[in-house]
Formats: C-alpha cells, structure tokens, sequence
C-alpha cells in the first residue's frame, strides 16, 4: 500500500486525512478497506455454516444461532463486501478512464462512504446486542416483523443506512460520466468498465428505492406499530417479497455488470486486442440491465402467483440468456486471434468464463418454472448463485485488484502468492459449490441448520465443506499479498502495456489525476497513440491552475450522527427515554447539512507553477 | 500448457468422482428418481434443460480451449501485436439467433407443463386435503371426510390429491422432492396443488421456506397405499372412538393424565376442529416423533419432558404442566397405543 510514501506523515496526520478525504483515489482506498473487512466477516461466517454442516446432525452452532450466521453471511457479502469493493473499484479506476480529475460531487462521495461504513458497523453491532438478525438476508415477513430481540432491527437500520450510501455513490458515477468526461471522450468510446459501471449505477438509482420503501415498511411494522405485513390485521406479506425482489433482482446485476467491465478490459489489454463486438457488447450490459427490471418474480415462482405470471417471468428470465451468451462470444472471439499473456489477473478473467457459464446454464434451468418448483430454496439454488456472485463478481473483484493495485497503490501484487490465491480459490470453489446442485436436488433445502444421517447427504455436505477451506485459505494468501506489496515491486505507470486512460497518468496517479486534461481520439485512447508511435496523451488545454476540492470532515459526522440515531429508533421500542438519541442524532446529522449548505467551501488551486515545479 | 490441462482433467474427476461417492440421493426423498406426476414433469424438465445447456457449454469449452492452446503468448513473438479486429457481424448474429431458438426449445415445454401443474379444474371431484403450515409440525384436514392427521399424510396411489394450503404463523414451503415440487404454505391465501404417488411408499418431506429456529426439523411423510387400503384407512379413522379407555394399566393411567392435565386444549384425539397442536388420532402410527426422532417410547417421553432440547423455537415448550418422568412415561404409553387403523407404514412398504 502507500503506506511506505506516507510514512513521513505521522498515524495521526495520515487517519485524518483518510477521516476528511473527498479524493476519489483515497476513497477508493477506504471502499477496498471497509470492503475488504467485511468480506473477511462474512468469509468467517460462512466457514461457521460450513462447519456446521461437515457431518450430519452436527451441533457446532445452536439452531438460533446458526440462522443468524446465514442472515449475516448474506446480507454482509451483498451489502457490505461485494458492493463496496466494486464501489472501490470504480472509484479507483472510473475518473481515470474518462480522464477527469475526481467524480462530480466529491463531497457526497466521501458521505456515501461513511454511511456504508457506519450503516454495516451499525448492523454488525448486533453480534454483541443479543444477537444478529436471524429471518435470512432476504428477511422475508412475517417471520422478520414476529422475530424476537433486536437482531432484525438493526438488519433494518443498518441496511437502511448503508443503502442511503449506496444510492448516493450510485448518483455520483452517473453524474460523473455524464459530465465529466475528457474532451472527445464520447459516450462509445468510454471502456467497457466505465460503460458497465455507468449501467450498474442506473439500476442502483431505480432499484435501490424500492428497498428503501419496503425497509422502512417493516421498520414502521416493528418499531411503531403498523400492520403492513401483519396479516391478521389486513396486510400482506407478499408485499415484502415483491418490494425485496423488485430491488433484489436487479441488484444481482449491480453486483455482475461492473465485473463484465472489468473483463472486458482485462481481456483486450492482456490479449493486445481490441474488444471484439464493442457496440454488440454495450448494448448487451443495456439489454441485461434492461431485462433485469422485469423478471424479480423468478424469485416467487413457489410462492402461488399462478401460470401465468410464472410463464411470463419464466420467458423473460430466459430472455437475458441471449444478451449474456453474447458477452460471452465476444470475449472468446476478443481471445482469440490475440497473443494472450496469462498472469495473475488473466487467470480470474479467463477462470470466469466457464465458471459464469455454467452459473448462466443453470440460470436459464432455475428459470424454467415447472423444473423450479424442485430447485426452489433448495441447495441447487444455493449452487448457481454462488456460482455467479462467486464465480462472476469475486473472480471479477480478485481480477481487477490484480489489474488495477499499481494503479491504486503504485506496487505490484506479487505473481507467486497470485497464482497460488487463484488456484486454491478456483478449485475450492468448485469444489464447495459443484457438488451443491446435487445436494438440492436430493432433498437438501436451502438454510438447513442440520441434515439427518439418512438423508444420504453426508459425502456432498463434507466435500463442499473441504472446498470451504480452501477457499478460505486462498483468500488468507491473498490478505498477506495485498500487506507484502507495501514492499514489493514499484510500478511504472503503464505496467501491462494497456490501452485505456488509466495508465496514462502515473501510478499511483497525482491528487489531480491528469497534469493536462488528456484529448481522446479513439476508443482505446492510449493505444491510439501507442499506434502513432507516441508515448504519452495530447494534452487537451494549456497547463494551467487547477481548481480542487477541500477535505471535509462533515461527511464523517453526518453518519455518526444517524448512526447514533439507529440505536435511538431501535431500544425506543423498550423504553421511550431512547427517544433522546433517536433525536439527538437526527439533530445533529440535520446541522451537519446546515453547516454544509451555510458554509461556503470553494476549493483550492494548485497553481501553474507548483505543477511546473513538481515536473521537475 | 500441460500444467493447464492436468489441473482442470483433476478437476472434472475430482466433481465425477463426488457423484459417485454421492449417487442419486436417498429413495423417497431425491428428485433424482421421481415417483410421482410433478416429480416427474420437472424431472423431464431438468434433463432437457440439463442437455441442451451442456450443449451450450460444450462448444463454449471448445473454443476456450482452443483459444488458450491457441493464442497463448509464445517464446519468440512477445511483441507480436494481433490485428485489431472490430466485430464481424455474421458471427455475432449466429451467436445471437441460435440461443433464442434454444431458449424456445425450453420455453415451449416449460409453459405446458407450468399451466398442467397450475390445474385444479378437476379438484371438486376428488380427495381434497386442507394443508397448514405450522411451526414446526404440518396439520392435515380431509374435506368432508371428518379426519385430521397431523405429521403423516395417507394419500392412495394412482389419483391426484389436491392440497389447499395455508399458514397459521409464518411462510413455509411444502416440498416432497420424490412426489411433485414444492409450493408456498402463506398465512394470507390459500394455495393448491396437486400429488399423486405412482406407487407405494412412504415419502419424506421437508419445509423449504426458513421459518425459524427448527426450519429444519420440519420433516412430515406422505404415506402412499393402494386405494383398496386408504378406504380401509379412511374407515377406521372415521370410526375412531376419542373416549375409547385405553388398555394396560399404566396406558389407563396415561389416558386420564392427558385428561387432567388438559392436554386436550391443544392435541385432539379424532375428529375435531382443535388444532393448535398436532391431532394425535394415529400417533401410535407415526414414522417419527416430532417428525425427526426415532418412533420409540423413549423419544416420546424425551420430547414430552423436554420439547426444547428436540425442536428450537417450538409453541409446547413452557406451554403445559410440569411432570414427572414417571408421568410423561405414562403419557407415552397411551399415545404409543393410539393405532386405530391396520393400515400402516408397513402396508405402503416401509
């Protein structure tokens, strides 16, 4: 890390800086931070489940406890690591490639963080609160409003909190790329990463409210007395399943689309080949992001909604199979006819094709209806989606970081310890997944605290268990990388002779990204002008003074303050003094905006000649 | 390159030999070898949807290889640099057109069987069971037959029983992976679907939508005989006397315990609208107790002295009067003689 460039700067200096940044690099830094933790949380909570079910009517975890696990497993790899690290990476990467100086609105990129951040230590603070929450990451009703304690009210809250993040990072990557792309950087000539990422952020703008609605539904119904879901009194339970998977399908694709960037670029860079098909390939990422607000109910089909909806949601699913199959022809057509170098980053790029692949013949078989009702909620399901959130998006996250760590931390990750993270990883994950499929089809349910030993499930259960391990040491492997190459190998600008913007500044790039706003004149800027035989990009203006944003540490305080308040609207429920912090806490998140709506904060320059001097 | 290969062939044997280790699962209880009509029209569906995607990830893996083997960096030409290719129109619509007409391959198929699934036209006609959804124990209620069972469903072989399912507490999912597939249990509207058993057996079923602590301690079997044997079935439950005195002195003694100790208020014995505990008609019948536990006196004194310890989370525990064990022996032996009809697991050849 650049732990090593900022030694001189004492701890202190350096927290707060972090604690203040609105630097889209450092932010990058602190995603891939807060990401990272909470991986290595839901990593933990997952070899807890996979502990559990080694031998058949094991009793390493209670049954309460063990349906905690599940729910915090899956809620904290969707919400608090798979996001997050690829919010890291587009915050790492997306400016550089359209040649901007930092995203549109750096400010509320740093509050974005700072919610996520305190919205998941929020919801993991229920560990030591009387229990996690325990109705499922989906946490379906009215098993999630009848739950007792507290453990799904900070599932509400923190998610809550966390999502209002996400939903604000998600704006601030469409404005960015809306508006601040490099002179001639048209829209089909953006990198497929910048391309994906910009899609993903439009399902996030149109998804991420119909979560917010159905969390604060259930937080009326648990903490102030509503009904919405209470059927007894006229609700309706459905309502949550359709609200959750109205945000819930399409998040699937926030999580994969970004990844199918990163592909893209990985492959044309280490194949030296220009992307095969780009306008095919951008229309696909639309069609999928498209398609992928109309086939939530693929999610129900169990649940009654008769034949034909179930038919029509059925086709529609299958549907995006033809987009997908796309993508990945052009992949294998961009490969071939390349000279491929295959090293750590190209080895999760090239594990994910038939990885994802098989993730997506296994989607088009969940999506056939009348075959669903036996894959349904069973282990066959727990496979394929595993398959493609593993196998698409961690394949694709492990990717990029190897790709893209000279350019966040100006070090190379070291080859060896790469390949040995990949190939434990690759063959752990198959190994604990493969064998799934078969478990779900011979009557393994999905969250099942224990099997009986004559169901027969004993041999899959202990294979996919062994894979676990492997995966968890691969991952371990990964984390001693990422701390040893604070030592490692510095890295030149351009390391892997690529074609986008990115490895046109230095890496890791200044606080201004591009001394002179670069002139695109290509898709693939850089090796445009790699192919005229020059060695950098024409500036697009003179150089001149450049206006920056200032820190602020509002941001951080804005989030403390509904931090704060999360506890105050979670305990009022036993006693109405809470009510104190629940408003305390708003009160002081409301001053931080007025603060920062009264207080005029206009930048700074870096001035010609201090950049004249740097050069020097 | 050999490296390569070596790794990903020990790998497909590694998954092959996992499925061997594995096979098809345990009878009466894998989806892998149905025995019923929805088992059997979603199996039709995995195996076509199974061949035509490995189809699809055949000729992806040809290419892949071919491109690895193919295009690999090779000593000599590191700088080579590749013609940079656009697209090629032709290409990419046979890529585009040819998984459409797969998907309608499936598709077609797929909505037949999904509206056969979804009829209940005939229902009026037959055996209607009325299914809830309760934690953690199934109720089953015969329409117009005056029986309720609870945990083990007869059904005869051959027909189609419909279910008309509901939850009294929470979303559950009814799921019988050798018989049909499985099917929401929602505490606001009524569900129906189908079974119906090609043969004899007693088929175990689970609950597949997470409904708390003992989600999966939920199990219940459907008890399949021949129609000749369900009506004799049928008749005996029917005549079922609930005041019957029980035989054996310590039975005796259990019956009027389960009296004083108003164990009626929850359990019923025959015929009657009381359900907020399992019906105990034909306890002396089950497959297991509580629905997981070896059928033996011991596990029902087990569970009567402490239901927790068995099931998590479950609505008996600190519900009823505290007793002894010599009680709750006693208790067990009554329900242990609750077998009213001859028609049992074994007449479905268990």
């Amino acid at each position: 890390m650049s732990i090593a460039a900022t030694q001189k700067r004492g701890f202190g200096a350096v927290l707060w800086d972090y604690l203040t940044t609105v630097d889209h690099k450092k932010i990058a830094h602190l995603y891939l931070f807060g990401g990272g933790l909470f991986f290595l949380i839901g990593g933990i909570e997952a070899m807890l489940i996979r502990i559990q079910l080694i031998k058949p009517d094991n009793d390493f975890l209670s049954a309460g406890l063990y349906n905690e696990m599940i729910t915090m497993h899956g809620t904290t790899m969707i919400f608090l690591a798979a996001m997050p690290l690829i919010f890291a990476i587009m915050n790492a990467v997306l400016p550089l490639q359209i040649g901007a100086r930092d995203v549109a609105f750096p400010f509320l990129n740093s509050l974005g963080f700072w919610l996520f951040m305190f919205g998941g230590i929020l919801l993991n603070c229920s560990w030591f609160l009387g229990g996690a929450p325990d109705a499922g990451w989906t946490g379906y009703a009215p098993l999630s409003t009848t739950s007792p304690g507290h453990g799904v009210d900070f599932y509400v809250m923190g998610l809550q909190i966390a999502g209002a993040g996400t939903l604000i990072g998600g704006i601030n990557f469409l404005v960015t790329v809306v508006n601040m792309r490099a002179p001639g950087m048209t829209y089909m000539r953006m990198p497929l990463f910048t391309w994906a990422s910009f899609i993903a952020s439009v399902l996030i703008l149109f998804a991420f409210p119909a979560l917010t609605v159905g969390l604060f539904l259930l937080m009326f119904d648990r903490m102030f007395g509503t009904a919405f879901f209470d059927v007894s009194l006229g609700g309706n339970t459905i309502i949550w399943e359709h609200l959750f998977w109205i945000f819930g399908h399409p998040e699937v694709y926030i999580l994969i689309l970004p990844l199918f960037g990163v592909f893209s670029d990985v492959f044309s860079t280490f194949a030296k080949k220009r992307l095969f098909g780009y306008t095919a390939m951008v229309f696909a990422t639309m069609l999928i992001a498209f398609l992928g607000f109309m086939v939530w109910a693929h999610h129900m089909f169990t649940v009654g909604l008769g034949p034909v909806a179930n038919s029509i949601f059925s086709i529609a699913t299958m549907a995006i199979a033809v987009p997908t199959g796309i993508k990945i022809f052009n992949w294998l057509a961009t490969l071939w006819g390349g000279n491929i170098t295959i090293n750590s980053t190209m080895l999760w790029s090239l594990a994910f094709i038939p990885s994802f692949t098989i993730g997506g013949m296994t989607g088009v078989m969940v999506a056939t209806v009348a075959a669903d009702y036996q894959y349904h909620d069973s282990y066959f399901v727990v496979a394929h989606f595993h398959y493609v959130i593993v196998g698409g998006t961690i394949f694709g996250i492990f990717a990029a970081l190897h790709y893209w760590w000279p350019k966040m931390f100006g070090r190379i990750l070291n080859e060896k310890l790469g390949k040995l993270t990949f190939w434990t990883f690759f063959i752990g994950f198959h190994l604990t997944f493969f064998i799934q499929h078969f478990l779900g089809l011979m009557g393994m349910p999905r969250r099942y605290w224990v099997f009986h030993s004559g169901d027969h499930l004993d041999t899959g259960n202990l294979i996919s268990t062994i894979g676990a391990f492997l995966m968890a040491f691969a991952v371990i492997v990964f984390v001693i990388n990422a701390i040893v190459s604070a030592r490692g190998e510095k890295a030149p600008a351009d390391p892997w002779d690529g074609r986008t913007l990115e490895w046109a500044t230095a890496s890791p790039p200044a606080h201004y990204n591009f001394k002179q706003t670069p002139l695109v004149r290509g898709l693939d800027p850089l090796w445009v002008e790699k192919a005229e035989g020059k060695a950098e990009m024409t500036p697009a203006e003179p150089l001149g003074d450049i206006h920056m944003p200032n820190n602020s540490f509002l941001p951080f305080l804005f989030s403390l303050g509904l931090f704060v308040a999360g506890f105050g609207f979670i305990y009022q429920t036993d006693n109405k003094a809470w009510l104190a912090v629940l408003i305390g806490g708003m009160a002081f998140s409301l001053a931080m905006m007025v603060i920062r709506s009264m207080k005029d904060d206009l930048g700074h320059h870096i001035t010609k000649e201090e950049l004249e001097r740097e050069a020097d | 390159m050999k490296g390569w290969m070596g790794k990903f062939r020990a790998l497909s044997l590694l998954g092959l030999l996992a499925l061997v280790l594995t096979g098809c699962g345990r009878e009466n209880l894998t989806a892998l070898k149905p025995k019923g009509y929805g088992a059997q029209t979603s199996y039709d569906l995995i195996i076509l949807t199974t061949v035509v995607m490995s189809i699809v990830l055949l000729v992806v893996a040809i290419v892949y290889i071919t491109v690895l083997v193919r295009f690999r960096k090779k000593k000599g030409k590191e700088n080579f640099i590749p013609k940079q290719v656009e697209g090629n129109k032709v290409l990419e619509t046979i890529w585009t057109v040819i998984p459409i007409v797969l998907l309608i391959i499936i598709a077609v198929p797929t909505t037949i069987a999904t509206f056969d699934l979804a009829d209940t036209k005939g229902a009026k006609d037959k055996l209607n069971v009325e299914v809830t959804g309760n934690q953690y124990w199934w109720h089953f209620n015969y329409k117009g037959q005056e029986i309720q069972t609870s945990q083990d469903l007869y059904i005869p072989t051959g027909e189609k029983v419909y279910l008309n399912m509901k939850s009294s507490d929470v979303i559950h999912s009814f799921w019988v992976p050798s018989l049909a597939g499985k099917m929401d249990v929602n505490p606001e509207n009524e569900n129906t679907m189908y079974i119906k058993a090609d043969e004899e057996g007693v088929y175990w079923g689970k609950c597949a939508e997470l409904c708390g602590p003992s989600h999966s301690l939920m199990d219940f079997k459907i008890v399949a005989v021949s129609p000749d044997e369900f009506d004799q079935w049928v008749n005996d439950m029917q005549g079922v006397d609930p005041k019957a005195v029980a035989e054996g002195d310590t039975a005796k003694e259990g019956q009027e315990l389960f009296n004083e100790k108003n164990c009626m208020s929850c359990h019923a014995i025959g015929s009657s609208p009381v359900q907020v505990g399992p019906n105990l008609t034909d306890f002396g019948n089950r497959s297991k107790v509580a629905g997981i536990m070896d059928h033996n006196k011991e596990n029902v004194v087990k569970w009567i002295m402490d239901p927790e310890s068995v099931k998590p989370g479950n609505k008996m525990t600190n519900n009823y009067p505290e007793l002894s064990d010599e009680e709750a022996s006693k208790i067990a032996d009554y329900l242990m003689q609750l077998n009213p009809s001859e028609v049992t697991l074994e007449s479905a050849g268990d």
